[in-house]
């Protein structure tokens, strides 16, 4: 062979295998919240990257501009996100308006079965329409709306003294949303440390959904219900039920009584700066930011503490969380199911749940060394018992702008009674629903 | 003998493009220079607004696009006009309209009658003024926030300072009361820089020999102020007062940054209502028809006011 042909062929050699690659390596790019989780989650990718050969890329918003940025991207069939994980709100408008991919086929053909997950999420993250098998998301991340208090504070034997003497009863973690409330109250104004303190930072943020996953959380306690029956619209007797305006008037008491000065539009990172510098002694918060919490070396450790949003006529909490979908506007679909594939994998779920996030696989909640895995992993299991979310319809942002409006209104800005901001709520709910032709 | 240089240069240079399209009249060679820009400015401006009319009569949602869209007649329109919110967000937008011209003229129009005093150091002076306009809006919206904060924040510890009370007793942009004027102080600081320069320029303008014919007449201060000074400066204080409205009633970028239109609706002004409706709600129509109603409000107004203003520069 002459040096010519040699060199010939050796370029063709070489271009064989660039062209080969080039089929093969999709770069992927996943879109998501930029949160704690999506550091974990940028770290366990690695091992898809190493056994796929695909690379990675990331495009984490920040939350306040999560759903604005994404459903903008969705509605205008943009490319950037070939994986999503989108809100467990946005699953009906993803399935209606064509923005998700429909799993089923895939899951039937790679033998993933939705019986492997926790009900509750695939009910919630991956259904449309709900509980029907047909599924537009494989559960990414379990969560939901947890508290957690300064363990330290609680076990200061001299202040336990002065709760027991102001209040006659023992100090620990609240077991009833009365309960917190009189904590709360003890703690507000209190001087700790030479530092004044204040009872709970909870939701009140008015721009996206802040108040309305706060609140909820105390709904949800007191029974509160969208519907008289499921899929059937009707609101009135449920959505203003006596139940409803007593937890609304609870959450508003709560805000007025026991929140540090200026709480009046807050949300995740106000709730977790107010705890980490010290100023409440409970904080309401998603349980995807607890492994942080727990590491945080001012108010981490033996100094934190969590625990389920207190029942109060029955077990509730505000349900978080996401499912991961592939997006149909996406020109690697093959490659993103290929990532679906690998996260499905129990293995990968265990890594998961050990790098900060929340499993929703039956074999990492099932195994009997997961509730010691963590100290709010059992907290963070039961709150997954009783999860309620909010209307998972297309028109999700509509009605939940108008509950931010309203509750905003009545519990920050003090307008009108509880009993009328639910009822307005009502009349913009049917109002959304006419116009969606479901009444 | 050779060629000269200039005879070889005028046969290397084509004849003048006016022979080449001959038969082309000047207006027609004005036209297709001007066509690009008319073509732009149709696409740009006027095609917008003719489908946004289209749009404010139908029921269409950007974010459905497999929904039939049906023509629904003045139904958009008649919602808004009876939709209390809606009026609630005009009259916020009123009252921040109002306040904050209502400050900006009488602070920016002090400013620049003492700024044109001559005095050593009036040139740094203005630059220092004028620093807040040349911030962008949402850095000002962020940095008042802080200046706001209950406590920690400097606003509330020199309020305290002077009236004694509790830095932690009230909330600039949590109390009802206290937001909307939350957001004119702010504006007011940011904005006021820029009414004092056109009233600057105005004050610049007035030729000293008018003043120095009063004072030979012996006018007194007071009046040469209010029968030479204030009637010529007025087309420039009205100018402002056009600009700053106009901005001001679209105003957006500073309030979200400052309250989010809260607490409640309070500061929810008609643009940041117009965005929720738009582009969080996704009510394409709705909001179409409430764009029109805010653009021929905001046209209607600005046309009467531009001609009081050519009046007042006629006189």
């Amino acid at each position: 062979m002459t040096y010519k042909t040699k060199a010939a062929v050796s370029a063709l050699a070489l271009a064989a295998a660039g062209f080969g690659s080039a089929a093969q390596a999709d770069d992927l790019t996943l879109c998501w919240a930029a949160w704690d989780p999506a550091n974990a989650l940028v770290e366990l990718s690695k091992d898809f990257e190493e056994k796929s050969g695909h690379s990675m890329s990331f495009e984490f918003i920040p939350w306040p501009n999560f759903a604005d940025r994404m459903l903008n991207e969705l509605n205008s069939g943009g490319k950037l996100c070939d994986l999503l994980i989108g809100d467990s709100q946005w699953i009906g408008g993803g399935a209606e308006n064509g923005h998700y991919v429909k799993l089923n086929d895939f899951f039937d053909a790679e033998g993933i079965s939705m019986d492997d997950f926790a009900p509750a999420t695939v009910y919630a993250y991956s259904t449309w329409p709900k509980g029907s098998p047909n599924y537009y998301a494989l559960p990414a991340m379990g969560d939901a709306n947890g508290w957690f208090y300064r363990k330290d504070w609680f076990e200061n034997e001299e202040i336990r003294a002065a709760y027991k003497e102001a209040t006659g009863n023992e100090l620990g973690e609240p077991k009833s949303q009365k309960e917190l409330m009189e904590i709360a109250k003890f703690f507000q104004g209190r001087e700790i440390d030479g530092n004044t303190v204040y009872g709970a930072s909870i939701f009140t943020e008015r721009g996206s959904e802040g108040i309305t996953m706060g609140a909820t959380g105390a709904l949800y306690a007191w029974g509160f219900k969208y519907e008289n029956e499921p899929g059937s619209y009707d609101m009135e007797g449920a959505v203003n039920s006596p139940e409803a305006i007593e937890a609304l008037e609870f959450y508003k008491a709560l805000y007025e009584c026991c929140t540090p000065p200026g709480y009046t539009n807050s949300y995740m990172g106000e709730s977790l700066d107010a705890f980490k510098s010290g100023q409440v002694a409970m904080a309401m918060n998603w349980f995807a930011f607890f492994p942080g919490l727990y590491q945080d070396p001012d108010v981490g450790g033996d100094k934190i503490d969590f625990f389920v949003n207190p029942p109060q006529n029955q077990p509730g909490s505000t349900l978080g969380g996401q499912g991961i979908s592939v997006v149909s506007y996406s020109e690697k679909q093959d490659a993103a199911l290929e990532y679906i594939k690998w996260f499905a994998d129990p293995a990968i779920q265990a890594r998961w749940w050990e790098l900060g996030g929340y499993s929703a696989h039956n074999d990492v909640l099932n195994d009997p060394g997961f509730v010691d895995s963590q100290p709010f992993a059992g907290d963070f299991l039961e709150a997954m018992q009783n999860v309620q979310d909010f209307w998972q319809e297309p028109a999700y942002a509509e009605l939940l702008l108008a509950m931010q409006k309203r509750l905003h209104d009545y519990i920050v800005a003090d307008q009108g009674t509880a009993e009328e901001a639910l009822n307005l709520l009502i009349e913009d709910w049917t109002e959304t629903f006419e116009d969606e032709g479901k009444l | 003998m050779s060629e000269s240089p200039i005879t070889r240069m005028a046969e290397a240079t084509p004849p003048p493009l006016a022979r080449k399209v001959r038969g082309l009249s000047d207006r027609a060679i004005a036209w297709i220079f001007v066509a690009p820009t008319i073509f732009l400015l149709l696409a740009v401006n006027i095609f917008p607004l003719i489908w946004t009319i289209n749009l404010s009569f139908t029921n269409f949602r950007a974010n459905r696009p497999n929904r039939d869209v049906e023509y629904i007649g003045l139904r958009n329109y008649e919602r808004i006009l009876t939709d209390s919110d809606i009026w609630l967000s005009m009259q916020a937008t009123a009252h921040f309209l109002f306040w904050t011209i209502f400050f900006q003229v009488l602070i920016g129009f002090t400013l620049a009658w003492l700024i044109n005093r001559k005095f050593k150091g009036n040139d740094l002076w203005t630059t220092i003024i004028v620093l807040p306009m040349m911030l962008s809006p949402a850095v000002v919206g962020n940095f008042w926030t802080f200046l706001y904060q209950p406590q920690i924040g400097l606003f509330n510890y020199i309020v305290a300072f002077f009236t004694g009370a509790d830095p932690s007793s009230f909330e600039m942009l949590g109390s009802v009361q206290l937001a909307p004027w939350a957001i004119v102080i702010v504006d007011t600081w940011m904005w006021t820089p820029f009414v004092m320069l056109i009233c600057l320029a105005g004050l610049r303008s007035i030729p000293d020999y008018i003043y120095e014919a009063a004072a030979i007449d012996r006018a007194s201060k007071w009046r040469q102020f209010w029968t030479i000074t204030v009637p010529m400066v007025m087309p420039f204080l009205m100018l402002a007062v056009l600009f700053r409205g106009i901005e001001n009633f679209k105003m957006f970028d500073l309030v979200v940054q400052l309250t989010g239109g809260g607490p409640g609706s309070t500061t929810e002004l008609a643009s940041i209502n117009l965005k929720r409706e738009a582009f969080e709600k996704w009510r394409t129509g709705y909001s179409s028809a409430f764009a029109i109603i805010l653009f021929v409000t905001v046209f209607g107004l600005a046309s009467i006011y531009v001609k009081a203003l050519n009046k007042v520069k006629d006189r």
